[in-house]
């Protein structure tokens, strides 16, 4: 599996280093140091993924991520030196798909590049409805009454995932392994902030989901459809 | 610990009962007791009421002495005003009578006493019908005359109400009046009066010495005095109502302005640091709310500075993280590159050291880790990011995190935790990470025996006891294990490795939820560890649903 890789990170030595182990895995690399170019850089070398630090000279990663977020649905991995929860929801909020927290392992951060890049094998044609939604998995798409409404390839997964198995609750960890590719214990933050996101593009009032219902205590499930 | 948890049972128990026997008490007893409280409790309460209450007591009691005195000295000087008057009177008189005595020329008995009865009703009784003076002419005790005159008398009052002591006394030295308090009845339906006697002598020609006395009873004096007795009562009345009034109104004056002081000191607690007394004028109490404004400000500008010192601090922690990390991350990357074509190295110590280099660099990101965690609870920089969780889920997930470690170690894993959900208001990373820490601990110090896991649950809590069999704790190690770098054989605990920092982070994360993390053990025995969480974020914890020792019942 070829892929491109936007590495956006000030520190050199790190940038390097990514690319040597991006490269061993057999992965196309591209550089960029600072904030403000990186958009630039961004929509010339058209990256499969792109590995963003939070904090860059010029302009703050989380808005880096808000600008590509905002022309592509390209997968995001934040590079943090933070773990504090407001800081981590506010990357996720920005439009990051997932986050490494530094220092990570190689074998790490490849595995999340690796989960995310997973998705380029093409689906079985498959025809899904949640809601008031049809969701056509192999185009890729997912309209209300013929609208399409735009969603990134995480957020299709994470609605294709619940629309699936509309009888069953998924546990947060369950939609980690099955939407994030987390093999052990990840953070639930993901998916509780990704939800969020989902809701707000596809409820008609996110402040009362109807589609994507929260079971308290337990985790999420598909609502009743036509509900 | 759990020692406290019991006692604090029994005490509620016991509370209860005594309210129970409180209640069965009702009557009119009760409604008595439940005044008595009540007054109690708002004389406790009120500053105003006791300083009312102790001025007019006070004031009664000053009142009361001091009327009494004055009293008692009006009643002395119209006493002896009455007494000279009636002296003086008496010695006119007397020497008046003594005159007509001698001018008189009777000689026999009839005559005689028709001239007594002429000089003490005409010259001597008083005028008209003035009761204010009595007359009795009687015989002295010393009198040996043939002849006997008949005692004559004006008005009630007869000799009966003169002493055989002053009789006496005016016969021993008949030259001197003789004065004697005493008390007589005038009107019947008046009851006794006190009245003054003022005896003397007269001689009367051919019937020898006479014993005159003057009674004068004090109705005037009494009722002057009890006219005088009312208005010191009314007096004393309005005098002690008065004082009252005006300890209220100045009491009123100070007590405001300090209960308003109480009223900023309270908001001032509560946050609000802005709030300000106002302060008019250059009395004490304006002194006192410009002392209390000076206070605050300086608790303001100190707390500011805290907040700042506090902001700085975390700022550092953040930024050390970042510096630190991103180089760390370069390394650890470069040296799992090397150590994975260790096999290519040529010379066996290189490959050796690259081993070496990734382990070591293992230990010192877990300690960074646990150092950055450590000083943001310093910083107060941690924040609960709660939600509803089933904690049976949570020790599962741990559980079966731990399973590779526990198989290696030989020391079988298993839960006991009953069917009822045991749901909370936690911070589940925070919680994770907590049994994590508890559970990996029991099994590296539990020499391969079963570790057990219980949950418990009550209405107000939940409670995870996690038990090893192992090496236990030795008596006040058990107070030890939290403490930073804590290590409980030096020797040991090079090979189970762990930063040190563990137990002090999970007892962190336990009081950030309000909760309880302690430990028990017994040499030999084993350990228990017992996490309890209050189920409602932020209420507090008063008991455990498990017990700490496997003795407790």
């Amino acid at each position: 599996m070829k892929g491109r890789v936007l590495v956006v990170d000030d520190d050199l030595a790190l940038a390097e280093m990514l690319g040597i182990v991006l490269r061993g895995e057999g992965l196309d690399s591209e550089h960029v140091a600072d904030g403000s170019s990186a958009l630039e850089v961004f929509r010339g070398y058209r990256p499969d993924l792109v590995l963003l630090d939070v904090m860059l000279p010029g302009q703050d990663g989380l808005e880096v991520c808000r600008q590509i977020r905002a022309e592509s649905g390209v997968p995001i991995v934040m590079l943090t030196a933070k773990t504090d929860t407001v800081d981590v929801v506010l990357g996720l909020e920005s439009g990051a798909d997932d986050y490494v927290v530094k220092p990570f392992k190689p074998q790490e951060l490849i595995a999340r590049v690796r989960a995310r890049l997973r998705r380029g094998d093409e689906p079985e044609p498959e025809r899904l409805g949640i809601g008031d939604l049809a969701i056509d998995v192999a185009g890729h798409s997912v309209t209300r009454g013929g609208e399409p409404l735009s969603l990134t390839p995480l957020e299709f997964d994470l609605l294709v995932a619940l629309a699936r198995k509309p009888w069953q609750v998924f546990t947060r960890e369950v939609l980690l392994e099955q939407v994030w590719g987390y093999r052990h214990a990840g953070d639930t933050r993901l998916v509780n902030v990704h939800v969020q996101r989902l809701r707000s593009k596809i409820e008609h009032d996110p402040e009362h989901p109807e589609i994507v219902v929260t079971v308290r205590g337990v985790g999420y499930k598909a609502g009743q459809a036509g509900a | 610990m759990s020692g406290s948890g019991a006692v604090r049972l029994r005490s509620v128990a016991g509370g209860g009962s005594a309210r129970g026997a409180r209640r069965s008490l009702g009557g009119p007893w009760g409604v008595v007791r439940r005044v008595l409280l009540g007054a109690r409790h708002r004389w406790r309460r009120s500053l105003r009421l006791r300083v009312v209450t102790t001025t007019m007591l006070l004031g009664v009691f000053a009142i009361t002495v001091l009327g009494s005195v004055l009293h008692a000295q009006i009643a002395n000087g119209l006493e002896r005003s009455r007494v000279s008057n009636a002296q003086y009177e008496a010695l006119a008189l007397t020497a008046q009578a003594q005159a007509q005595w001698l001018n008189s020329t009777s000689a026999s008995v009839d005559a005689l006493n028709q001239a007594a009865t002429d000089i003490v009703t005409r010259i001597l009784a008083a005028p008209g019908p003035d009761p204010r003076r009595f007359v009795v002419l009687t015989r002295s005790v010393s009198n040996d005359s043939d002849i006997v005159l008949a005692s004559v008398r004006t008005g009630a009052p007869d000799q009966s109400v003169v002493s055989p002591e002053l009789q006496q006394a005016l016969a021993d030295d008949p030259t001197h009046q003789h004065t004697q308090l005493t008390e007589v009845t005038v009107d019947r339906s008046d009851g006794p009066v006190p009245a003054v006697v003022v005896g003397t002598v007269v001689e009367v020609p051919n019937a020898g010495l006479y014993d005159l006395f003057f009674i004068y009873p004090m109705e005037q004096e009494v009722a002057t005095m009890a006219l005088i007795g009312r208005a010191f009562v009314v007096a004393g009345a309005t005098l002690t109502l008065l004082v009252g009034a005006v300890a209220w109104v100045v009491t009123r004056q100070v007590v405001t302005p300090v209960r308003r002081a109480g009223e900023v000191a309270q908001r001032l607690s509560s946050g609000r640091l802005n709030e300000r007394m106002p302060a008019k004028g250059e009395d004490d109490l304006a002194l006192l709310a410009t002392s209390f404004n000076n206070m605050a400000d300086s608790l303001q500008s100190q707390i500011r500075q805290l907040e700042g010192l506090s902001a700085v601090q975390q700022r550092f922690v953040s930024d050390v993280s970042h510096e630190l990390r991103t180089p760390l991350t370069t390394i650890r990357m470069a040296v799992d590159v090397i150590h994975g074509n260790r096999e290519e190295f040529v010379d066996a110590s290189v490959a050796r050291s690259a081993e070496l280099l990734a382990g070591e660099l293992d230990r010192f990101e877990e300690l960074l880790a646990d150092l950055l965690e450590i000083s943001r609870f310093d910083a107060g920089a941690a924040a609960l990011d709660v939600e509803a969780v089933d904690l049976r889920g949570t020790v599962e997930s741990v559980v079966a995190a731990a399973r590779p470690l526990a198989e290696k170690r030989g020391s079988p894993v298993s839960v006991l935790a009953g069917g009822v959900p045991a749901e909370a208001e936690v911070d589940e990373r925070r919680v994770a990470r907590i049994l994590r820490n508890l559970v990996v601990n029991a099994i590296e110090h539990g020499d391969g025996r079963p570790v057990d896991i219980h949950v418990g649950v009550d209405d107000d809590a939940v409670a995870v006891v996690v038990e090893d069999h192992g090496v236990g704790l030795r008596p006040g190690e058990a107070a030890n294990v939290f403490t930073r770098f804590w290590r409980a054989d030096p020797a040991r605990a090079r090979t189970t490795g762990g930063t040190g920092l563990g137990l002090s982070i999970s007892l962190e994360d336990a009081r950030l939820h309000n909760g309880w993390l302690q430990a028990w053990g017994e040499p030999g025995v084993g350990s228990r560890f017992r996490l309890t969480l209050p189920r409602r974020a932020g209420s507090t914890l008063h008991a455990s649903p498990l017990p700490l020792s496997p003795e407790d019942p």
